[in-house]
């Protein structure tokens, strides 16, 4: 494979029906073969080992990620996402299974062989290097001619805005700064597939959300799938096209962030993804009025006064506020219905003021909400 | 000293005499620092600094060509003009000179791969196990050790075995090689344990991104691993060299080339202690340039 020059711009071309990444069969148990390297990449506490002295990290995964499209890996640590991400870009080798890259198996194949660029979660940008120099690697040791290495370097830069920040060292940069160098350095090699490794793990709560508007709108630009590992349900909701939830090496669910927010296929999708609000056995039967288990997002609960009467299209039930949790734009309630079991209620403060809000406490209520909110759960 | 339950005796009690020097002591840092260090600075200066000025003293005093008595502050240049007179002061510097320099490349190349495989191939117990195999030389005394190559070098020994069935002659104990050879075996371990410990800060997705970008294991060595671990390198030399340039038994056990050392250690011990005084100044000399760059290298915080 000619990685550089021989290629066509990347932009615009999410249309073939090949997939970008294709997984097949993906395994990955560490502690086998006697390797130390590659040890310690967060895959820790993965059950359903086979024996005391290897982990299962990946335990088995399909999946298509489509060209062109912002992919979020959501999941605890330790849930097999960033082994996943790692054997893509070649850094692991899969115990079983396939890789393919449009169409092309390169399961066996190393890292510089492969058209895929990684932003790592700590940057890894060389120290002892310019930020002009560290954007040029890729470029450099693919032996892309001067002129047109300056006028990507420079487009690169550009990009993500640091302009005039080529002779700094990285030492000397912030983490914001950091973090967009690193994204120039992946993105001036124009991969066809780019990995992020919780990218924004590392920066302050107002920073990872300008950083995610940015990304999101730079990976609009380029048109380059994005494959994009993080444990942030709020950011991966924000950003993705499509999500997969990883939970203890397998993926729990893949759709639409509205998909999995509001039909999670488990109990786990439902718990990770936004409140656990779970209704199950006599509860269930109670209140839904049928059997398995629902779960209600807590933003969909209204408080009413106990002697209200639901409409005909609502559900209802009673219970006493147990805990106030004051968030400032919102309110959380936690409430213990009589019927048995908790739910969570949230609330925008639109007419609420902390004081009122926090003395609703242990006050007897009726939650009610729309029947069609009732979302049934796959069980495990 | 005062025992723990002084710290929990009541307002009431009078404290004992090392504690109520320790209340006055708290507030008074600059003189708890002076009291600390007075010990050791005033050893470094007296020991140390002292015995040096002695000896640049020396250097410029004159020796009686009759008694061959050094008369203090009898103020002279002779030494130096006895040193740059001699063609063979200069041969021998350029020796030593030439030799430190090859001990260190030859226990630079030596010592990296022995230092990556340790840093970043081999597993814990192994690790452990190979710096303790670097760092047991270190515990044996010199003179074993230097003792045990000439019995390896000369006539009839190991070295002999080895080679006649080649047809290659003992190399003896006259060879200036076997300098070479000894001092690059005695000074290795100083090498490869700064070239380690830096080969270890490389964090491991460094490497990565470095394959991540394109760049194969040769391309990654050149242009990620060498330039990251180069201040390792030359910490390693300022031992390997500085250790190489005073050496003077080893020269003298195993071959019979003479080095800066054994010019100055003849002359002490012979009576003419402004000459070897004055020679010593080439070496003190060259180590302050050579640390002097090395700390421009970064050589300083690799230590």
């Amino acid at each position: 494979m000619t990685p550089e020059a021989s290629r066509p711009p990347t932009r615009g071309e999410a249309s073939s029906a090949v997939a970008a990444v294709r997984l097949e069969g993906l395994v990955k148990r560490f502690g086998d073969a006697g390797t130390g390297a590659g040890a310690g990449t967060g895959a820790g506490d993965t059950s359903g080992s086979a024996s005391a002295d290897t982990v299962l990290a990946v335990a088995g995964i399909d999946l298509d990620i489509a060209d062109g499209e912002f992919f979020s890996m959501l999941g605890p640590s330790g849930s097999g996402k960033t082994t996943t991400l790692r054997m893509i870009a070649g850094f692991e080798l899969p115990t079983a299974g396939r890789i393919l890259l449009h169409g092309e198996d390169v399961t066996d194949r190393p890292p510089f062989e492969r058209d895929v660029n990684t932003v790592f979660q700590d940057y890894a940008l060389f120290p002892h290097m310019s930020v002009a120099d560290n954007v040029a690697y890729g470029l450099v040791v693919r032996k892309v001619p001067g002129p047109e290495r300056q006028a990507r370097v420079a487009d690169a830069l550009r990009m993500v805005r640091l302009e005039g920040y080529d002779r700094r060292r990285p030492g000397q940069l912030s983490g914001g700064q950091r973090q967009r160098v690193a994204l120039a350095r992946a993105l001036v090699n124009r991969p066809r597939v780019l990995l992020l490794d919780e990218p924004l793990g590392a920066l302050d709560l107002k920073l990872r959300e300008e950083m995610q508007i940015e990304l999101k709108a730079i990976q609009q630009a380029v048109g380059i799938t994005f494959v994009y590992v993080t444990h942030d349900q709020q950011e991966a909701l924000t950003m993705s096209d499509r999500l997969a939830v990883f939970n203890r090496g397998r993926i729990e669910q893949v759709g639409t962030p509205a998909d999995v927010y509001e039909r999670p296929a488990t109990r786990f999708v439902a718990g990770f993804v936004g409140t656990s609000n779970l209704l199950s056995g006599e509860t269930a039967r109670a209140i839904v009025g049928g059997s398995g288990t629902f779960t209600v997002r807590p933003e969909k609960i209204r408080l009413a006064e106990p002697d209200s009467q639901p409409a005909p299209d609502e559900a209802s039930a009673m219970g006493t506020i147990r805990e106030v949790v004051y968030l400032g734009p919102d309110t959380r309630y936690i409430v213990a219905l009589d019927a048995g079991g908790e739910l969570v209620v949230t609330q925008q403060n639109i007419a609420t003021s902390s004081m009122e809000a926090l003395s609703a406490k242990g006050r007897t209520v009726r939650l009610t909400w729309k029947r069609q909110h009732n979302l049934p759960v796959g069980e495990e | 000293m005062s025992t723990p339950t002084d710290a929990r005796a009541g307002p009431g009690t009078r404290p004992g005499i090392a504690r109520r020097l320790a209340i006055w002591l708290h507030p008074r840092q600059g003189l708890q620092l002076r009291l600390l260090l007075a010990g050791p600075l005033g050893w470094l200066a007296i020991a140390y600094l002292g015995a040096l000025a002695i000896l640049l003293l020396n250097a410029f005093w004159e020796k009686d060509a009759f008694t061959g008595r050094v008369e203090p502050f009898a103020w002279t240049l002779n030494a130096f003009r006895d040193l740059f007179g001699h063609e063979v002061y200069r041969t021998v510097a350029v020796r030593t000179l030439i030799m430190a320099v090859l001990v260190t490349l030859t226990d630079a190349l030596l010592a990296f791969p022995i230092a990556y495989y340790m840093a970043r191939i081999a597993t814990p117990r192994v690790r452990a196990m190979l710096v303790i195999a670097v760092l047991m030389p270190l515990w044996a005394a010199y003179l074993v050790k230097v003792y045990a190559w000439r019995t390896i070098l000369q006539g009839n020994g190991f070295m002999e075995w080895a080679l006649s069935p080649f047809g290659v002659e003992s190399p003896g104990l006259d060879e200036i090689a076997n300098s070479w050879l000894v001092l690059s075996y005695l000074w290795l371990p100083y090498m490869i344990l700064p070239i380690y410990a830096g080969l270890e800060r490389i964090p491991n997705s460094l490497l990565e991104a470095s394959a991540d970008l394109g760049a194969k294991a040769g391309a990654t060595f050149r242009r990620v691993i060498l330039p990251l671990v180069f201040p390792a390198f030359v910490a390693g030399s300022i031992f390997t060299f500085s250790l190489t340039l005073g050496d003077y038994i080893t020269p003298d056990l195993v071959s019979d080339a003479k080095f800066i050392g054994n010019v100055i250690y003849d002359n002490s011990s012979l009576g003419n202690l402004p000459l070897a005084a004055a020679y010593s100044l080439l070496p003190i000399g060259i180590m302050t340039v050579y640390l002097l760059i090395a700390r421009r290298l970064g050589a300083f915080d690799s230590l």
